[in-house]
This record gives structure tokens, sequence and C-alpha cells, in this order.
């Protein structure tokens, strides 16, 4: 990078930068170490003492069976949603490459679900496939097949992934569509000259040069899985049935927020901090070699 | 083969070694996935042109019902009781007054800070710019009960900055206008300063301007994810005439409750998803290049 010609003030910068500065540390900062400090002390029932308990907290979060099984719960809600998210947007996505015809309408009507809030897309779901009123939940049961996504635990699960990669498709199919176009088209149609059939040439040109945007994709899914569902959990399962569907954050703003089980609650969020922190590093560190941050 | 036609005739070219029934299994694979997209917010409108007692036989038909005026009037204009006694109507005013505050007021921090980082040199510089860079891994969800407790203790809650404020400070966005900033050539700087600008000046007259397409791109994704907001109004909003619209809808249904009004529930369904679609299908060519570049 070349030296910059900046501004010789001394004062003004500061001002610029003030606003943003005060609500980080206002709304960020002091919350997040308050968040460290509590997961480290005991209350005691009544909330009248604590006391300092280094990592007890975090102890007694680990071996608990209903924390461990909160994080299979997340991992298989994520892994679902990621995959079949990105799975049906590369479909799509390569689907609009061939076509010329209507390319711009595809588009525009592919991209409504962006839109639409995680929660109201659950809410959606919900409408269509709940075991009382809901339109498609009576086809199932004719064509049937056993479906309460109230009581079964199973079912639920597959309505969260529904709505929750139903909502994500979007944005894959958009990002996807950017990569295929950055492909020179003198690649493929030299294979295709070589006699590569249509398949041939997605698995040995397309999807290889498509890598960085499927793993920067796949970052981003599973953190928008992590965090940014909780609506949907919030809206169409409360958690349920028993705690089929907790999901981490879910855990944690139940815990906290509902339950009042401020040392376990603190941990917990701690914890997902880390996993924040470890998820932005690999978005970034994969970022760095597109875009220059210097 | 079939032969290739020329382009802009409207109709499918094909490229070496594609055929013509490939091109429409791509068709009709995009119109299923198309029915598969569209078809929950297709027939949560049809369900809001009925009456209740016709969404509470299902199935549904499959087309709109005759009671379009009725349900969206009484939802937006009379439904007094439906939603805690607070009509559609506030709930968008304040969904909206939320979207717009978090945009603009993400757009307007963010462009400051960017602006300081960039065309100025001072202590602490690149100190202030990890501190911004590292809100991005302290998300709303990793902090909530102490981030309850500022807002207590300032006495936010139930208050449109309560709503905003806390959602404005932005890493994303800095870092674009960062970006952008920095491909500005330093020429430019050394003119305006020789025709004696200010720093003012240079960045109402010659940066903003520049910025223009980039606060479009990020106008329209920061609005929606203002509109979409779910954890935050959650916690910061416990009267129903301070909430938003999407938090209104998850409090009207209960698939318990015999009383669920069905039919004014999917009319605000529709409110709550039809503005965020109109900006970003109206604003489709910022929006694609805005999420591409900010990667958000």
């Amino acid at each position: 990078m070349t030296p910059r010609v900046v501004f010789p003030n001394r004062v003004l910068p500061y001002l610029l930068v003030a606003p943003q500065l005060a609500i980080t540390l206002v709304f960020f900062y002091w919350p997040a170490a308050q968040a460290l400090y509590q997961s480290m002390l005991k209350e005691d029932p009544f909330g009248l003492k604590s006391k300092f308990v280094w990592f007890d907290n975090f102890k007694k979060v680990l071996a608990d069976p209903n924390y461990l099984h909160s994080i299979k719960v997340t991992v298989v809600f994520s892994v679902a949603t990621a995959a079949v998210a990105m799975i049906a947007a590369l479909l799509l996505a390569v689907m609009a490459e061939k076509v010329v015809r209507s390319k711009g309408l595809y588009r525009t009507l592919l991209i409504w679900p962006y839109a639409v809030a995680p929660a109201i897309a659950g809410m959606l779901f919900l409408f269509l496939f709940n075991p009382s009123i809901g339109s498609l939940a009576i086809l199932l049961r004719k064509m049937g097949i056993a479906w309460d996504p109230v009581l079964n635990g199973t079912d639920a699960m597959i309505l969260l992934v529904a709505a929750a990669s139903w909502k994500q498709i979007s944005y894959n199919f958009l990002f996807f569509v950017a990569g295929l176009q950055a492909i020179p088209k003198t690649l493929i149609e030299a294979a295709a000259i070589d006699g590569a059939k249509e398949v041939k040439r997605f698995w040995t040109i397309v999807f290889p040069l498509l890598a960085p945007t499927t793993f920067f994709l796949l970052v981003i899914n599973t953190t928008y899985a992590f965090f940014d569902t909780f609506g949907i959990v919030h809206a169409v399962t409360g958690g349920g049935p028993g705690k089929a569907t907790e999901t981490l954050v879910y855990k944690v703003y139940n815990d906290g927020f509902v339950n009042l089980i401020l040392g376990s609650s603190a941990a917990q969020s701690v914890i997902l901090m880390i996993i924040v922190i470890a998820l932005t590093a690999i978005q970034f560190r994969y970022v760095e070699r597109k875009v220059h941050y210097g | 083969m079939a032969e290739p036609k020329a382009p802009g005739s409207g109709h499918d070219k094909l490229m070496i070694g594609q055929s013509a029934a490939s091109i429409y299994v791509a068709h009709a694979i995009l119109i299923l996935g198309l029915v598969i997209v569209a078809f929950p917010i297709y027939y949560t409108f049809v369900a809001s042109t009925q009456t209740l007692q016709t969404i509470l036989r299902p199935p549904l038909p499959l087309v709109p019902g005759g009671e379009f005026w009725n349900n969206y009037a009484e939802a937006l204009f009379g439904g007094a009781g439906r939603l805690g006694g607070v009509g559609a109507g506030t709930l968008l005013l304040n969904t909206t007054v939320m979207a717009l505050g978090i945009a603009v007021g993400k757009i307007m921090i963010s462009i400051l800070s960017a602006y300081a980082i960039v065309f100025f040199r001072f202590p602490f510089r690149m100190a202030i710019f990890w501190l911004i860079f590292i809100t991005l891994m302290l998300p709303v969800e990793v902090r909530i009960l102490p981030t309850y407790k500022v807002m207590v203790d300032l006495g936010l809650i139930d208050t449109y900055a309560g709503l905003i404020i806390p959602l404005i400070a932005s890493a994303t966005a800095t870092l674009l206008f960062r970006q952008f900033f920095m491909t500005i050539p330093g020429e430019l700087v050394e003119a305006a300063r020789v025709d004696g600008a200010g720093p003012w000046r240079f960045f109402f007259d010659i940066l903003l301007p520049l910025s223009r397409t980039n606060i479009a791109a990020l106008f329209v994704i920061l609005f929606i994810y203002g509109w979409t907001q779910y954890l935050w109004p959650l916690l910061v909003t416990n009267r129903n005439d301070m909430t938003t619209i999407v938090i209104a809808l998850k409090k009207m249904v209960s698939f318990a409750d015999a009383d669920t009004q069905w039919h004014l529930v999917m009319v605000t369904a529709i409110l709550a998803i039809v503005p965020p679609i109109l900006v970003v299908v109206l604003m489709q060519r910022w929006f694609v290049r805005g999420l591409v570049d900010t990667e958000k």
C-alpha cells in the first residue's frame, strides 16, 4: 500500500469515530465483559450473594446431559440445514446458468425468501404442516405418512430444517450464480469439444472451480444455522417436543431469560462466543485471499 | 444438435455440447424450484383472503377467496383486541421505523468511522479499527442477559431508541466503506486540498457522491436485516404497541388455542412479508451487488 494522502486534523478523526466507538463499548464490550465475569460467579438461590468459582460453571455445563444433548441437536440441525439449502441452491444456480429465456424472472422470484424473517418462514411452514389445520399435513396423512411435528421430535426437526433451508436458498443461489459466472466459458467449451458430457463437465471442471464459493457458503450457512435461526425455533417449536429441538442459542435464552439460571447461562454464552470467534476466524482466513483488507 | 440461435432473439442459446432436451430439463427444475420457493408465500396469501371457517376446514382451496377487503380492513383498521388491542398499522409503523433507523444509522456511523480510519492519521487508529472489527464476534446471542441489563439501566426498554441504537454498530459496513475508500486515489485528496477543500467539504462533495452505489446496496441489506430482527425486539419490548410485526405475529399464533383468528394472522403475515420483498425486488440490482460485495 502506498502512503496515503491524509488530512492533518488532530481532533476531528476522534469525533468521527466517537459514535461508533461509544455504541460498541456500551452495548458490545461492557455486556460481553459482564458475561465473562458472570460465567465465573455462583449465586445463591435468592440472588443475594455471589461467589467467584473460576471454571465451575463451565465444568457443570459441559457435564450436563441436557447441554450435551443440545450440542447434538444443534449439530444435526446445522448440518442438515446447510446441506439442504446449499444442494438445492447449487442445483438451481447451475440450471439458471444454462437457460437464457426468463433468467431474470427466475432470479427475481428466487430471491423472495431472503426478505422473509426466519421466524415468519417458520410460521408459514407451521401453518402448512401443523397436524390440526395444515393443508399439506393432511396430504401427508392421506399418503399414509404418520406426521406430527407437535408430538414427534424427529418430525419437528424436519419442519425446522425445511423452514430454515427454504429461507437460506436465495442467499446461496445468488452466490453460486456469481461463482458460476466467474468460471471462464472457454474452459467448459474446450471440455465439451474433447467429448466430456454435461455431468462429467460439472464434476471435473465446474464443481472444483466453485470450491471457494462452496467453502465460503458452508461457513456462512453454519453461522446462520447456529445463530440466526433462534426466531424459527422460538416461533415454531419452543425447543420442543421435550427438548428435541433445543438448540444452543435457544438454551442460552431459555436458561438465562426464562429460567434465570444466571451462572450457567453466562457460561453457555461464553462457549457460544468461542464458537463465533472460531467461525469468524475461518471465514476471514478465506476472505483474505480474495479481498484485501490491508 | 439444434441450430444455435442468434443471441438476443429471446430464445435459449445453446452452448457447444448442450442439447435442447437438457434446456427443457433445466426449465423444469427451475419451475419446480420456483413452486417450492413461492408456494408457502402464495398459500399464505390465499389463506388471507378466506373466512376463518374455510381455514379451519382444510385442505384450503388453491385460489384466493372473496374476503380480501374484509380481512385486510379488519386487520389494519378494525382489529381491536386481536393483537392485544394493537392494529397492524401501528406494528407496521414500528417495524418501518426500526428498519429505517437501523439502515440509516448504521450507514451513517460506519461511513464516518471508515472516513476517519482511511483519511486521517491519529494515535490508536489501528486499535480503534480492531475494536470495531472484533464486534463481528459478539452477536446479541452471546451476550443476551448483560445487554438486557444495560437496556434496563439506561431506560431503553419499550423505546424506538432501544430498538435501534444498540444494533447500529457495524463492523461489516465499516469494513465495506474502508475497503472502498482505499481504492480512491490519493491524487483526488491532494487535488481537493490544493483547491482549498477541508475534510468536510471533501467528504460531502467528493466522497459521498462516489459512495452512492455502495450506500444503496448496503441500504437494502440493512433494511432487511432490521425488518427481520427477532431476538432483539423480543428482549427490549414488553408493550404490544411498541413491538414489531414479526414478534406480534408470533404472539398471535397459537395452535392449541381454538380462538386464534387465523384469517387475521394470515393478513398480518402477508403485511409482514410484502414490504421487505418489495424493497429487495425493486432494488434488486443494488441488492445483488451489495450482497456479493459485503458477503453478508
